[in-house]
């Protein structure tokens, strides 16, 4: 019986669905639902459509499932997605830039912010969410400022290929650069000792310090990679969108938070899986397209979404009560 | 016999139909000191809530001055004169003394406004009548912690309490505050109050109670007049059964050994200075002196995890430069640090990630970390530690005090350190923990570990050390071979009776 157990607990599948069971169970309803209510969603087309759009949101939440983990908060992914993008673009479209050197820039400037941030936060002990907030002011304006507030169209074949290609002509390229991070970071996270050394400073940073953990190293360098991911994906969406937009990234940070909260990590750090945060991210995709398919209109979709994000939360803080249920039975 | 304020009969209380207490009788006499007396978890904290009001006993009787009462909840335990002084404090730091005294029943003018002249000048009243020396009007944030305990016994008095409980009010006191402490509590006893006094530091009992009841699982065991009692019988009654030789500990002769960790001359400016010592292979070397005196931080100086200014550290003769502790763990050294909660364990996470979280290095396979070598390594030290935890995938913050200090050492001994410091090796650990811890110390200076102990508890230092340095104010006061050690001996170098 014991042993039985514990090959269980082993099977990697059957751990990542028993760790989510709440945000899996809202994701189970939420799909029954939409597809009572309308036929459209369950279509290959449409799953595809869904995943493209998560894609996004999933790369900028990973980092922020690390930062949370670590016990901080980033704001400035947002702003440095629209940072990032419009600055590829412009490089590319005004100064004429080669293509490659321009998304390097474009990805290094990203890097820079988190990596600013991060020492500050680490070197300093100022709260990440004032530095961050800081970050997303400086971010933001010098979108604005390169741009003078206008979107620029990008008509590069290759450019926009990145974000709009097909793998076998029928995976999109954004879902597979999200699979490929998905499994690297969840990789990073609980098989290497980096990931390891990420739970214990959030655990307890003292505790860590004192076994010997670099604590600015990590510190700085998941605040950079946040940085990277945030390019990455700023890199992406203006590829899909053909323009450099300085107002795009705006809300992204919001909906990378609601993702690792609703897959169940931690605010006060210690505690997060990547798995929770990928079917975060899915609940929160699958809200706006389902309810998109409803009809329902994108005014009352900001009401829906706050309280199924509300309740999603709230059923996955029952999940130790669900099991002890479950094992009455 | 003095008259007897309170009485428990037969106190039974269970949780979801596990005994916490299973009858348990005391009594407590006009103007005595009655010392409660039991290991962790025997049940005394339980005792002291059913007593507070806080929880409701299954059955038994309490009575105060021979009627019956029922203390049903926190204020009716207020109106019984039973006042309780918790281990953590319990007020509020942003106030002042009088505010906090008067929370909740502040003093008002005419006008409904707070008159704060009045409570000060009652507080003030209040807080003389003790001999204490705290001013009313000054923020509970800038007292220390003896002082915030006053406050707490003022505000305890201040509520007519003639029963006080006292749930180990020494923990977190230096030598010199305790002795004040014990004042108030002479005090107290002349103005007929009469005060539960529950401690881990036996010689504190034999200094201050009357009498001692001890309780072991819940259950009673016994009252003594503490002046027909010693030591030896109260432990082997808390413990339940003779130990023999509870130190356990096999000397050898160092007089060969190797040096293994020298240190020179470690300053660190406003902490610590000239700071020189040597520990053997195979040696417990002790550290003694008040709280405060700089021992921990010495430790910390050593172990990479503060800066000093000057000095030297030689492992093995090689000078080493230590900055910071990842570079320690490398070279050979581990250190226990002296508050686990704080600093030992990350209590959120598993026992075995706790075990493994310093020795990673040794657990690599590439840049993956291999399960099957971390599962080896946790496996072989929860049995040479004797550790019980229902799984090594349980939080180490669920386990009990004992288990999760010996999930801390096991996680320094995972490192595989050749000089091994330990700071309060056996602080709130229970009775049997503490022997078990002893006895894999004594067998790992036996396999010839130098062994750096630092602690308050003079037995324990005198019982298990080959050499003792005593540490008074950042400066070593005194170095004392096996021979001199006694605990005179380390009070005076400690307190600085002579130089």
């Amino acid at each position: 019986m014991n042993q039985k157990k514990s090959k269980v607990i082993d099977n990697p599948v059957v751990s990542i669905f028993r760790g989510n069971m709440g945000i899996i169970a809202v994701l189970v309803i939420m799909c029954i639902i939409v597809t009572v209510a309308t036929d459209k969603f369950l279509t290959a087309n449409n799953i595809i459509s869904v995943l493209r759009q998560i894609s996004i949101n999933t790369y900028i939440a990973l980092g922020m499932t690390l930062i949370i983990i670590l016990g901080h908060i980033d704001l400035s992914v947002g702003a440095i997605v629209a940072m990032s993008g419009t600055l590829t673009v412009g490089l590319i479209v005004n100064q004429n830039m080669h293509l490659g050197v321009a998304i390097v820039l474009g990805i290094l400037v990203g890097v820079m912010a988190g990596f600013i941030s991060g020492s500050i936060v680490s070197n300093f002990g100022v709260p990440a969410f004032i530095i961050t907030m800081a970050m997303m002011n400086i971010a933001n304006g010098i979108a604005y400022v390169y741009s003078g507030g206008q979107s620029t169209r990008i008509t590069d074949e290759f450019f926009i290929a990145i974000g709009t290609g097909y793998l076998f002509n029928v995976i999109p390229l954004p879902v597979v650069y999200m699979v490929v991070l998905i499994v690297i970071f969840s990789f990073v996270l609980s098989k290497t000792k980096f990931g390891t050394y990420v739970y214990a400073i959030g655990g307890n940073r003292e505790a860590a310090k004192l076994s010997g953990v670099p604590i600015k190293f990590i510190e700085i360098t998941v605040f950079t990679l946040s940085g990277l991911l945030s390019a990455f994906a700023g890199l992406v969406l203006c590829s899909r969108m053909y323009s450099g937009q300085p107002s795009v990234g705006s809300g992204y940070e919001l909906d990378a938070i609601a993702a690792c909260v609703l897959g169940g990590t931690s605010m006060t750090g210690g505690k997060g899986r990547i798995s929770g945060t990928v079917f975060g991210a899915m609940v929160i995709g699958i809200i706006s397209n389902g309810l998109n398919l409803i009809g329902v209109s994108s005014y009352w979709q900001l009401i829906v979404k706050g309280l199924i994000i509300a309740c999603a939360v709230l059923l996955d803080n029952q999940k130790g009560k669900l099991s002890f249920l479950r094992k009455k039975k | 016999m003095g008259q007897t304020v309170l009485e428990m009969i037969g106190i039974k209380k269970s949780f979801s139909g596990i005994y916490a207490l299973s009858g348990i009788d005391f009594s407590l006499e006009l103007g005595e000191v009655h010392a409660l007396l039991g290991e962790n978890g025997a049940g005394k904290s339980t005792l002291i809530k059913v007593l507070g009001g806080i929880y409701q006993p299954d059955c038994g009787a309490i009575k105060i001055n021979g009627k019956e009462v029922n203390i049903n909840g926190v204020p009716a335990a207020r109106e019984a004169g039973i006042g309780i002084i918790h281990q953590e404090i319990v007020l509020v730091p942003y106030l002042t003394v009088a505010q906090n005294i008067f929370l909740g029943r502040e003093i008002t003018t005419k006008s409904g406004t707070v008159d704060f002249e009045k409570m000060n000048l009652k507080a003030a009243e209040m807080i003389t009548s003790l001999g204490v020396d705290i001013h009313a009007d000054s923020v509970v944030e800038k007292l220390t912690i003896a002082q915030q305990q006053m406050v707490e016994i003022v505000k305890a008095v201040s509520f007519n309490a003639n029963i006080i409980v006292m749930d180990e009010p020494t923990s977190s006191l230096s030598n010199e505050e305790v002795k004040q402490l014990f004042e108030i509590v002479a005090r107290l006893k002349e103005k007929k109050v009469s005060i539960i006094y529950i401690s881990h530091r036996m010689e504190e009992l034999f200094r201050i109670s009357d009498r001692v009841t001890v309780i072991r699982d819940g259950e009673y065991v016994g009252t003594r007049n503490t002046s027909e009692t010693n030591a030896n019988e109260l432990v082997a009654m808390m413990v339940g059964r003779n130990l023999e030789s509870f130190y356990a500990r096999n000397y050898s002769d160092l007089s060969k050994a190797e040096t293994a960790l020298e240190v020179k001359n470690l300053t660190c400016e406003g902490v610590f200075k000239n700071i020189s010592f040597k520990v053997r292979k195979g040696e417990i070397l002790g550290f003694s002196g008040l709280v405060g005196a700089g021992r921990s931080e010495i430790m910390e100086a050593i172990f990479g995890a503060r800066k000093y200014q000057s000095g030297q550290v030689f492992l093995k003769g090689k000078e080493v430069k230590i900055t910071e502790p990842m570079k320690a763990i490398k070279a050979g050294i581990a250190m226990v640090p002296e508050d686990r909660k704080k600093q030992g364990l990350i209590l959120c996470n598993s026992v075995a990630f706790n075990t493994t979280l310093s020795c990673l290095h040794f657990c690599m396979n590439g840049i993956a970390i291999s399960r099957k070598k971390c599962r080896d390594i946790i496996d072989y030290y929860a049995e040479k530690l004797r550790l019980k935890a229902a799984s090594v995938n349980i939080d180490a913050g669920s386990l009990s005090g004992g288990n999760q200090q010996k999930v801390v050492l096991g996680k320094w001994l995972a490192t595989k350190p050749e000089v091994l410091i330990l700071d309060e090796p056996t602080r709130g650990v229970d009775v049997n923990a503490k022997f078990e811890i002893y006895s894999v110390i004594n067998e790992l200076a036996k396999d010839g570990m130098a062994i750096i102990m630092v602690s308050s508890e003079l037995p324990e230092i005198i019982n298990m050390c080959d050499n003792v340095c005593v540490i008074r104010g950042g400066e070593m006061a005194g170095y004392l071979s096996k021979d001199e050690l006694g605990q005179e001996e380390i009070m005076k170098y400690a307190a600085g009776g002579i130089k």
